[in-house]
């Protein structure tokens, strides 16, 4: 080969390699959706479900399981809350709504914004557990001192695999990076 | 090492003199110099970090350093090892050898060469310069897990700006790998007469340009989490922590690959010439190594068997890993059928080679222990990981690299170096690291936990053992050193071939090879010659 052809042929390969190089750098990136869709659509990760009410109210309640579902609270390191549920477990059966409630409380003396992330354990019971309502489900923001009492309405799907008979519904609060005033109207950080 | 060698074929280049010419120049075996002399210093750098550990783990208690600096130690020795020893010696090699190797005149790509060379000091000053940062250096472990990692001081963005400069420099090494072995080959050396180490670069370079970019997101990811409010790893804005795991191992595996396969086309060319034998099994090696990279994608998550993954993932991970077993093994088959009935003689570069094929197979063997799901719950974050991964990785990749030092250092110096003290450093390391990581096997299984500069007594006899090995270990590599600065300064005259039952394309110039190795491309008779 030339000397001059064989240059421009060395260009042409380095220039296809480094497209692959990009590529990847946005495949690193394409990673987290991928991640999060895949947790979704598996339950893994203990990534709750949610439904709307007539969703809910259209699963049939079987009278004849009963089902433990039990209640941890968490509150990042740092954070100044009390955050705790009115109940440690209840008995619910599968296809039946139920709602606990949970309360938390702001010991700073400045408003504090937080996320509560939930998660299910044991992990491949997460896709049967379902909310249709929960503080989860927007930012919550407490004033100084402000102590608030926060429902979570849940159902269980009554195809829960048999060999499973207790839930623990776990949530942990982190303080808000972005204090969202318009936490309401704002998308839900996670379902 | 080469300037002693002639200029008479510098036609069109011009050459500075003194630091200029090392600064500016674009030769294959100037940069291939510079990558071994980087991979040296980094080498004896990090073995110092790893004494400062062992000497602190001699015994229980806190004696010599402060827990966080103990932990920056781990983190630094572990990056300086990787990115500052083992991989730029792998790309100082495929500078040397690739273009003779495949009777090309030079790389393709000679000024992408010197600036993926020289990038480098600067990383390495980044990352070296945190030691004396308040707040101290990296601490949280190489693998970087948020939210950890997040508390780094000043360290932090030093940190992480170095890995990119490492990482830019070993992707464009790789692409001018690849570029040169595609388009640069002598007529009449198709792709199944390359040599091996050739053919493991390929596959390594090809892991280099799929496995870095995606460690490079998983840094700027980091990197915006820390300071510009984005929530990819904090769970307070929605982000996950494990799924820097996900996305750091899809990286770290193909990363040990990157580590070793080079290590395997070494051995692949010593094996047969101390035993004067074509390898066994040539186009099986090709394969084998092929199939160990395309499963090196998809096993990642071995690394975090105990993040709670459900069991379908936890079988897929475990029976995928223990599959690499099948192409490694048909290596370490190839190898041992090499020397089946054959006439060896144990010079030091096949006196490395062989303790490579022993103790990498006993890191192989304690890499599927890990493999296996319901065991890595006991093994996981032990001592016992540390003795796998360092078997692997020292008595793997670096005795492959002495190895492969001692092979050649005669082509490139035209001296025969110093065979009595060679064979002195070889015995001196083969026993001290034994005693080094052998016993750390024990204390794995027993419970000791990794990056803790402190411990229960009942650990204490077998550290105490380990760390005295260490320094053994240590202090023999002074040797190797001094080998190479006699073998520099003078010696025997080596001949062309300098082995018996050496044969190769860089065997057939002469000892040391001119500036630039094949201003015109080898007969294909020779090509023919040089196939075993
Ligand atoms: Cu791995």
């Amino acid at each position: 080969m030339e000397p001059d052809s064989r240059q421009a042929a060395n260009r042409r390969t380095a220039r296809k390699l480094l497209l692959v190089t990009c590529v990847m750098f946005g495949f690193g990136y394409a990673l987290v959706p991928l991640y999060n869709v895949f947790c979704e659509v598996t339950g893994l990760n203990g990534k709750t479900g949610r439904l709307n009410e007539a969703q809910a109210a259209a699963l049939t309640v079987d009278e004849d399981r009963l089902i433990t579902v039990e209640f941890v609270t968490n509150v990042n390191a740092g954070m100044p809350w009390e955050f705790r549920p009115m109940v440690s477990k209840v008995q619910v059966h599968p296809g039946a709504e139920t709602v606990v409630e949970f309360e938390a409380t702001n010991f700073a003396q400045w408003p504090v914004t937080g996320n509560a992330v939930p998660s299910v354990s044991p992990n491949t019971a997460a896709r049967y557990f379902s909310k249709t309502e929960c503080f989860c489900f927007t930012q919550q923001h407490l004033d100084a001192g402000e102590t608030r009492q926060m429902p979570v309405r849940f159902v269980v799907d009554p195809k829960l695999p048999e060999d499973i008979s207790t839930l623990t519904l776990g949530y942990t609060f982190f303080e808000s990076l972005q204090p969202d005033e318009t936490a309401e109207a704002a998308d839900p950080p996670r379902s | 090492m080469s300037e002693a060698a002639s200029h008479h074929d510098d036609h069109h280049d011009h050459h500075p003199s003194g630091l200029m010419r090392w600064l500016t120049t674009t030769n294959h075996k100037d940069i291939g110099t510079l990558y071994l002399l980087l991979a040296l210093v980094m080498f004896f750098i990090g073995g110092a970090m790893a004494l400062v550990i062992r000497a602190e783990l001699f015994q229980p208690g806190l004696q010599f350093v402060q827990p966080q600096f103990f932990n920056s130690m781990t983190t630094v020795h572990a990056l300086v090892m990787i990115f500052g020893a083992v991989m730029p010696a792998w790309t100082g090699f495929a500078n040397w050898m690739i273009p003779m190797m495949i009777g090309a005149p030079d790389m393709a790509l000679p000024r992408l060469n010197n600036w993926s060379f020289w990038i480098l000091p600067f990383a390495f000053t980044l990352l070296l310069s945190t030691v004396f940062m308040p707040g101290g250096a990296p601490a949280g472990g190489w693998t970087m897990y948020p939210p950890l990692v997040l508390q780094t001081g000043a360290a932090f963005p030093f940190l992480i700006f170095a890995v990119h400069f490492m990482g830019a420099s070993s992707i464009a090494g790789a692409i001018n790998v690849i570029v040169t072995v595609f388009n640069m080959r002598a007529p009449g050396m198709t792709l199944m007469k390359l040599p091996l180490f050739v053919w493991t670069w390929i596959i390594t370079a090809f892991l280099l340009i799929a496995s870095i970019p995606v460690l490079a997101g998983a840094v700027t990811m980091l990197l915006t989490d820390k300071f510009f409010g984005t929530s990819f790893f904090s769970a307070a804005g929605g982000g996950d922590p494990v799924m820097f795991q996900h996305i750091f191992w899809f990286f770290g595996h193909p990363e040990v690959y990157i580590l070793i396969l080079p290590a395997f086309g070494i051995i692949s060319a010593i094996v047969p010439t101390f035993a004067r034998k074509p390898l066994f099994g040539y186009s099986s090696m090709v394969y084998a190594s092929a199939a160990i990279a395309f499963l090196s994608f998809i096993v990642w998550a071995h690394h975090m068997f105990t993040v709670g993954m459900p069991l379908a993932g936890e079988l897929f991970f475990m029976y995928t890993t223990v599959l690499i077993a099948v192409p490694t093994g048909v290596k370490v088959f190839n190898w041992v059928a090499t020397m089946w009935h054959s006439s060896m003689t144990f010079e030091t570069p096949m006196l490395f080679a062989l303790g490579f094929i022993v103790l990498f197979t006993i890191g192989g063997f304690s890499g599927l222990m890990l493999g296996v799901t319901p065991v890595d719950f006991q093994y996981h974050d032990t001592y016992f990981v540390v003795a796998h991964f360092h078997y692997v990785l020292v008595t793997g990749a670096v005795f492959s690299l002495i190895a492969a030092t001692y092979f050649w250092l005669p082509k490139w110096t035209g001296h025969m170096y110093d065979e009595k003290l060679g064979k002195l450093h070889f015995w001196l390391s083969v026993i001290s690291v034994n005693v080094l990581f052998f016993p750390q096997h024990f204390l794995g299984l027993a419970g000791m936990p990794r990056r803790i500069p402190d411990y229960s007594v009942q650990f204490a006899d077998w550290n105490m053992i380990s760390s005295i090995g260490a320094f053994v270990f240590g202090f023999s590599q002074l040797l190797f050193v001094v080998v190479i600065w006699k073998c520099v300064k003078g010696g025997e005259k080596a001949t062309a071939q300098v082995w018996e039952g050496a044969h190769g394309l860089e065997w057939t110039l002469p000892s040391p090879p001119p500036y630039h190795s094949f201003e015109t491309p080898p007969e294909p008779s020779t090509i023919e010659g040089g196939m075993r």
